[in-house]
């Protein structure tokens, strides 16, 4: 397993160098990604530029092949751009990666088999090396926020999948990462599971004040949750439309039969609509 | 009790057809004897009955049948000759005496499972390596596959005469040629099981900055577990089958092999079947322990019943 440092096609005093806000955490310019694959180059990002302040909640949204999971990859420093900056928390991702500045939620729960609930939210905190004491301290601390308390010492089979995946929420929580990264956490599970999910992880949001970077391929769940929802379109992979959600920051889940929220809803589906007009 | 049916069903098809085998195999050395008892058989001589087909002369000699099972010297030994030479040796002798199986066995199974240690060892060892290092796998992997092509019976007189003239004898070298055989499922099942997670688990690690061996300790070897126990399985009775053919070429006086070669040359067939049937009894127990263990261990690691 090589986990060395991979080398970083871009430069972070050029993502410096732009004016940004000072609350600006992560910052694409003209970022391209193109892979190499046997049937040729592959232009999964192209051309793109964003900003994300802290404390933002943005969903990425749109049809598979859009890059939105390659864009959070990038920010994750799991994928290396081929062209333009980019910069987390003021570094280039993979000094952010080396510094445990986000943790990263994937859409299978992944926990281990072998390990209790508690055991696998201990799995980051063991390898970056807290304390015992400081573990289980941090342990409790997630599970209650995730709602699983009384849960640390089952097995994940003994789990229902929403419940794993608020186990691996926990597990990305249990460290002081100021960025949540999530790639389509609920895609596997049914809708009343992901309408509990989703108000928690509001509520979780409010109270931990993250930054968080959601891909979904739901148009209510980018709506409900963001504050900012990027549509982004296919072959190659760029950014069509960001939208500044103008709902409040308390949303009752019936919020969604409001006006705003459908009027927010409809230009999410006339950008998805507009962005596969292409093919 | 379905299934417990079944089971004997399949045992006492095995049985009949074994007592059945016996016939025609004994039908001849019988007929030999009766003859020089004086009673009348046909045809009348041994030379008549040389190129004569089996199953004729049973037919026959139908009175001789009964006869073929209870033969000192039997072609093929009846199942309640193996079963009485079994328990004779076993039970009725003294452990420490030259004729005892448990003696035998205990011969051969120390050497087994030191041979099956360093197997398993260095196959863990050399699995860890090709997981880990391109280098390793492209240069010992051929290589590991292409010593399981070498037929054993003719690799182990030479690493038993190697090893004899550097002065290594005695549980070494049975245990080399076990270790030889033992090696090989645990790299393949280990190499396999130390790959079994998948992308998103090493990313997951990557997302926390662990390093190589975070990743093996937390990730790695844990997954590997249910692949370690099923090569293990397989490497033990490897171990054994090795042990058992270090003890051939050498004219070895103690050990199940010693006990197999000594009653062929002698044409004491069923001490013969019944070092066999040792053996295999050998095997199936420490496959059965070995899956007890791995129970155990899977159960500690919280994995389903």
């Amino acid at each position: 397993m090589n986990m060395e440092p991979t080398t970083q096609a871009i430069r972070p005093e050029a993502a410096a160098s732009a004016p940004a806000p000072a609350n600006c955490v992560i910052e694409a310019r003209n970022l391209d990604l193109t892979f190499q694959t046997n049937d040729g180059p592959v232009h999964a990002l192209k051309d793109v530029s964003l900003e994300i302040n802290k404390g933002d909640f943005v969903s990425f949204i749109g049809p598979s092949g859009c890059g939105k999971t390659t864009f959070l990859r990038c920010i994750a420093a799991l994928e290396t751009p081929t062209g333009g900056s980019l910069s987390v928390n003021g570094m280039t991702p993979d000094e952010a990666r080396r510094n445990r500045a986000y943790g990263y939620v994937f859409q299978a729960a992944g926990l281990y088999p072998w390990r209790t609930i508690a055991k696998n939210i201990k799995l980051p905190l063991e390898i970056m090396g807290y304390s015992k004491a400081e573990q289980e301290k941090r342990v409790n601390q997630v599970l209650e926020l995730v709602e699983l308390s009384g849960f640390g010492g089952k097995f994940p089979w003994q789990l229902s999948g929403g419940m794993q995946q608020r186990a691996s929420i926990a597990r990305a929580l249990a460290f002081d990462a100021d960025i949540l990264l999530m790639d389509e956490p609920f895609g596997a599970l049914d809708e009343i599971v992901r309408d509990h999910l989703n108000e928690q992880l509001l509520k979780l949001w409010a109270r931990t004040n993250k930054t968080i970077g959601f891909v979904t391929h739901s148009i209510p769940e980018a709506v409900y949750l963001s504050t900012k929802i990027v549509v982004m379109s296919p072959r190659p992979g760029r950014i069509h439309d960001v939208i500044d959600s103008t709902l409040p920051k308390e949303r009752p889940l019936d919020i969604r039969d409001s006006p705003e929220f459908i009027e927010i809803a409809h230009r999410v589906r006339e950008g998805l609509r507009a962005g596969h007009g292409d093919d | 009790m379905k299934s417990l049916v079944a089971v004997l069903t399949v045992l006492a098809a095995i049985i009949a057809f074994w007592y059945a085998a016996c016939v025609p195999m004994n039908i001849k050395g019988v007929l030999d004897q009766v003859e020089r008892a004086g009673v009348e058989v046909t045809p009348a001589t041994a030379k008549e009955r040389r190129d004569r087909g089996e199953i004729g002369l049973v037919a026959q000699n139908t009175f001789a049948i009964g006869d073929t099972w209870v033969q000192e010297r039997p072609r093929l030994p009846a199942p309640h000759q193996v079963a009485v030479e079994l328990w004779e040796t076993t039970v009725e002798k003294k452990i420490t005496s030259k004729r005892s199986l448990i003696y035998h066995a205990q011969v051969t199974l120390s050497a087994t499972l030191l041979g099956f240690a360093i197997g398993t060892g260095l196959g863990i060892l050399l699995a860890v390596g090709i997981v880990h290092s391109r280098v390793m796998d492209m240069s010992v992997m051929p290589w590991a596959i292409v010593s399981q092509t070498i037929p054993i019976i003719a690799l182990a007189p030479m690493i038993i005469v190697v090893l004899y003239s550097i002065g290594v004898q005695g549980i070494i070298p049975k245990a080399v040629i076990s270790a030889y055989l033992s090696f090989f499922p645990v790299v393949v099942g280990m190499v396999k099981g130390l790959r079994a997670p998948d992308a998103m688990q090493l990313d997951l690690l990557k997302t926390y900055n662990a390093n190589t061996n975070q990743g093996f300790w937390k990730l790695r070897l844990p997954s590997s577990m249910p692949y370690l126990f099923a090569s293990l399985k397989i490497g033990i009775a490897a171990s054994l089958v090795g042990a058992i053919v270090g003890e051939l070429p050498t004219g070895a006086v103690a050990g199940l092999g010693a006990r197999l070669l000594a009653g062929s040359y002698y044409g004491q067939t069923v001490q013969i079947w019944s070092a066999l049937f040792a053996a295999a009894i050998l095997a199936a127990a420490l496959v059965a322990l070995l899956g007890l263990i791995e129970k155990v261990v899977l159960n500690r690691m919280g994995v389903r019943a």
